[in-house]
């Protein structure tokens, strides 16, 4: 299941969502508004989405893990709107029988979500300034994702 | 041919700098332009926008698409600037 919302991401019914008798490992990833980027001081950030586009590549990738992975459950959910500092920005939850599969199948989840949905981030910085951030990414790096991959 | 170059009304949606570029979220707008590729570049001399081609993916109809693909009237286009969620 993908979702996207405006509301705060409520981490701990997700979490209680997902569990399930079958299930012996649960994993999650928080995407979190970190506080610099790129040496420049965050303020907050926008997050914009082509939301039915969005929706439909977030499902794509959901089950594109459950087809790799033998997971049990898989949730993932993306904020949108305005962001302050440590808010979650995005969640991915795996339950499966042993943690490999649910470790592999969130980690393809967050990954595929960053470089395929759809979904745009503007960082405000503390001077005052603001940019959407894959625009600058591209320009610099070529391939940002392959370099976040690499890490 | 006197066939390609008949306008069409295509639906236009713009998205995070490409929305802040044309200061609307979505347009209807009339082009002789065969492609997404032949229509981002007109649209390019028009607005400015910043991104490059090789940066940018195309959405039709609500569905990605390739920038080569023939476009049709009435078509809903969404250029996608890099995306940066998560």
């Amino acid at each position: 299941m993908f979702e996207l919302t405006t509301q705060p991401i409520q981490e701990e019914s997700l979490r209680s969502s997902m569990v399930r008798s079958d299930s012996g490992g649960f994993v999650s990833f928080e995407g979190w508004v970190r506080d610099w980027n790129e040496g420049r001081r965050v303020k907050k950030l926008h997050y914009e989405a082509y939301e039915p586009l969005a929706l439909n590549e977030g499902h794509r990738i959901v089950n594109e893990a459950f087809e790799k992975y033998p997971v049990r459950e898989l949730r993932a959910i993306h904020r949108l709107g305005e962001l302050k500092l440590s808010e979650i920005a995005v969640w991915v939850g795996a339950a499966g029988r042993h943690r490999e599969e649910a470790f592999a199948a969130c980690r393809f989840v967050i990954d595929q979500i960053k470089t395929r949905t759809p979904i745009w981030k503007k960082e405000f910085y503390e001077d005052g300034e603001s940019e959407w951030v894959g625009c600058r990414s591209c320009a610099k790096h070529g391939n940002h994702s392959a370099v976040v991959v690499a890490q | 041919m006197e066939n390609d170059m008949k306008k069409k009304s295509l639906r236009l949606l713009y998205f995070a700098m490409l929305r802040e570029s044309t200061g609307v979220r979505a347009e209807d707008f009339s082009t002789t332009a065969g492609t997404p590729k032949e229509l981002y570049a007109e649209l390019r001399d028009l607005r400015g926008f910043a991104i490059g081609e090789a940066d940018l993916r195309v959405a039709v109809n609500g569905e990605f698409a390739n920038l080569d693909d023939n476009l049709s009237e009435g078509d809903e286009i969404a250029f996608i600037p890099p995306v940066s969620g998560g």
